[in-house]
């Protein structure tokens, strides 16, 4: 079939022409689990604007840098002033840099899937052998990757300065796996509920404002309410408040299980039977995610 | 040694008795049509269940009722298998606009599941093929509509289907890129040796692409036929001549004297060049001697003599459907 059928030339004549015509296609189809993987590995990559527009590498790639140059400035102090700790614990770590988190969900969730509701590139991807479950994954596991990398690599940096600064081993090395478990916790976490609120909507400017504004909305209100009730001094209440907002609720369960120091005022931490609850609702909530997304790509289909 | 080929064999498409039903209308009602491989036209006003049918064939959306093989291969339960085989051009724009036609076809073809390196060939040696050359490497939102459309059915063909569905591909083009890809649909079979399912609400335009028109209404099946049928049953000539200072009128010359020779001859109304025009029917060879001589004795110039096929509208003019229509005209005209 993929014979070349030269156009007919005097002989002699130095150009030859060639009308290679339509070639068939006989190699491998690799089917439905390969196209899923394609699908993953490019909207990871498009999370950090590889293979798109210089303009779109930016903004990941500056949240990244920020990301990690605290960690960076960190573990020199360490180094310098040969502390026998660093500064920060590496569960603490995404606490602090939460806003850098919630800006890359914000800007990369509606890119993921905004793009392709608007553009209406989704009846193409369904045309193929992928099922609804297999878009959804690939895209779910695609942000959730990239923003593990994205909160990762500085405790990467932490760890890596640590050992540099000969700090105890079985310390860090344990620090740092509470941290990556963590991390991990959170980057599913925010990514599904990015990606469900970004799925709603096919304008991109709109599901960065309402990524950004649940975030720090139900932050912002989770912790002017658990201020309000320490200086009240009901603080029974004051765990089951975290439950209400994606960073408190991460911060909760690494308190309650990953030896982190609570960030709630007055040092409140959740129990134990409490910090069960959390992973409850932590995972509940990843799960309602993927649920949701599943009903909203059910309907857009072609 | 000669192969006995069983119909199943030739039978790209076939559906039994399809209904789809939602809630308030019912998109196909008991539809059963068997597509040959070649191209196909399916023809039906807006609304009709053209892209209902699409996307129960890829295996999409369920059937209410009925069932349909795309390919040998059942759509309620091989649709995976079904679009590793199939391509599909949607009627819409479906193009992100910051990415270049290369790169968003080869994203294509690897999601149906081709690897990298004979991705990248099968795109390079395909936007080749639609037309696309230089400018594949810009970004698609700097395209005019006829590039896009292009782009959009390079996505279709990438991995080599056995069939494609070509939703509306002419929608939104100038008549001259209408008929590059119409011209191009019909390469996709002759060339390619792609069957192709193709729709449109313009029976006009698919006449000179298709081998077989499927026409559907209100999601019931109207006519299955191949437009051989529909525009080859007879022939009609148009005849164009000269004046010349003798025969100051030469078009009633010409109409006059084959008169005489028994031949029946209309005015060809509604044509470019009406009333020089004459039409008539060629009951076989012996009519275009006759026209020749005509001509020749009356020693006028023939400046055009051609087959007129007839349009597939007129074929419909039977119908019920088309007869309403002339009706309306008719009354349009009169008042």
């Amino acid at each position: 079939m993929a014979a070349e059928h030269p156009v007919a030339t005097p002989a002699g004549d130095q150009t030859r022409i060639h009308n290679i015509g339509y070639r068939a296609y006989d190699g491998p189809r690799l089917g439905r689990s390969y196209a899923t993987r394609s699908l993953y590995s490019q909207s990871l990559r498009g999370a950090y604007g590889l293979g798109r527009s210089v303009k779109s590498k930016v903004l990941p790639m500056l949240l990244f840098v920020v990301m990690c140059v605290p960690a960076l400035i960190m573990v020199a102090v360490a180094v310098a002033t040969k502390a026998n700790d660093l500064p920060v614990d590496y569960t603490r770590y995404a606490i602090i840099m939460q806003s850098v988190i919630c800006l890359y969900v914000a800007s990369q969730a509606p890119q993921s899937v905004s793009r392709d509701l608007r553009f209406k590139t989704v009846p193409l991807y369904f045309s193929r052998p992928i099922e609804t479950a297999d878009y959804v994954r690939a895209k779910y596991a695609a942000l959730a990757s990239a923003m593990f990398i994205l909160t990762a690599a500085p405790l990467l940096v932490l760890y890596v300065g640590a050992l540099l600064a000969k700090l105890d081993f079985t310390d860090q090395t344990k620090g740092f796996a509470q941290g990556l478990v963590s991390v991990a916790l959170l980057s599913l976490l925010f990514a599904g509920i990015g990606l469900v609120i970004a799925a709603v909507t096919p304008r991109r400017g709109f599901g960065i404002a309402a990524v950004i504004a649940v975030f720090t909305i139900s932050y912002g209100a989770v912790t002017t309410l658990q201020a309000i009730a320490d200086t009240q001094g009901s603080t029974s209440a004051i765990p089951w408040m975290g439950l209400f907002s994606p960073v408190t609720l991460i911060d909760g369960v690494q308190s309650a299980f990953l030896g982190a120091t609570p960030s709630l005022p007055g040092g409140h931490g959740p129990s134990d039977g409490q910090g069960v609850v959390y992973v409850l609702v932590v995972l509940g909530l990843i799960a309602a995610s993927y649920g949701l997304m599943m009903r909203r790509y059910k309907k857009v289909g072609l | 040694m000669a192969r006995v080929t069983s119909v199943e064999d030739v039978t790209v498409i076939a559906t039994e008795s399809l209904s789809k039903r939602f809630p308030r209308v019912t998109a196909l009602d008991r539809l059963s049509v068997d597509v040959g491989p070649g191209v196909t036209g399916l023809v039906g006003a807006n609304g009709a269940g053209k892209s209902t049918l699409i996307k129960i064939l890829l295996g999409l959306s369920p059937a209410t009722e009925g069932r349909a093989e795309v390919l040998g291969l059942d759509v309620a339960t091989k649709g995976g298998a079904i679009r590793e085989r199939v391509g599909y051009m949607p009627e819409h724009d479906c193009l992100p606009p910051d990415v270049s036609a290369t790169e968003f076809v080869v994203h294509m073809a690897r999601m149906s599941g081709l690897p990298p390196t004979a991705a990248r060939e099968r795109t390079a040696d395909t936007l080749r093929h639609v037309g696309l050359y230089e400018e594949r490497y810009r970004p698609i939102g700097g395209y005019s509509t006829g590039m896009k459309q292009r782009v959009k059915l390079a996505q279709a063909l990438v991995h080599d289907p056995q069939l494609v569905f070509l939703d509306e591909p002419t929608n939104g083009l100038d008549p001259v890129g209408r008929d590059e890809m119409l011209a191009l649909i019909r390469r996709i079979h002759t060339d390619f040796g792609i069957s192709v399912l193709v729709t449109s609400h313009l029976l006009g335009e698919l006449e000179r692409t298709c081998d077989h028109v499927v026409v559907v209404d209100g999601g019931k099946l109207l006519r299955s036929s191949s437009t051989t049928d529909f525009t080859q049953t007879t022939t009609t000539l148009a005849i164009e001549v000269t004046d010349t200072d003798e025969h100051p009128d030469g078009t009633r010359a010409v109409r006059e004297a084959l008169h005489a020779r028994g031949v029946s001859v209309e005015a060809g109304s509604g044509l470019p060049g009406a009333g020089h025009i004459l039409l008539l029917t060629a009951q076989g060879e012996e009519t275009y001697d006759v026209v020749r001589d005509v001509v020749a004795d009356l020693g006028l110039g023939l400046v055009r003599m051609e087959q007129r096929r007839h349009h597939i509208s007129e074929v419909f003019k039977d119908d019920q459907e088309a007869e309403e229509q002339q009706r309306k005209e008719a009354v349009g005209h009169g008042s």
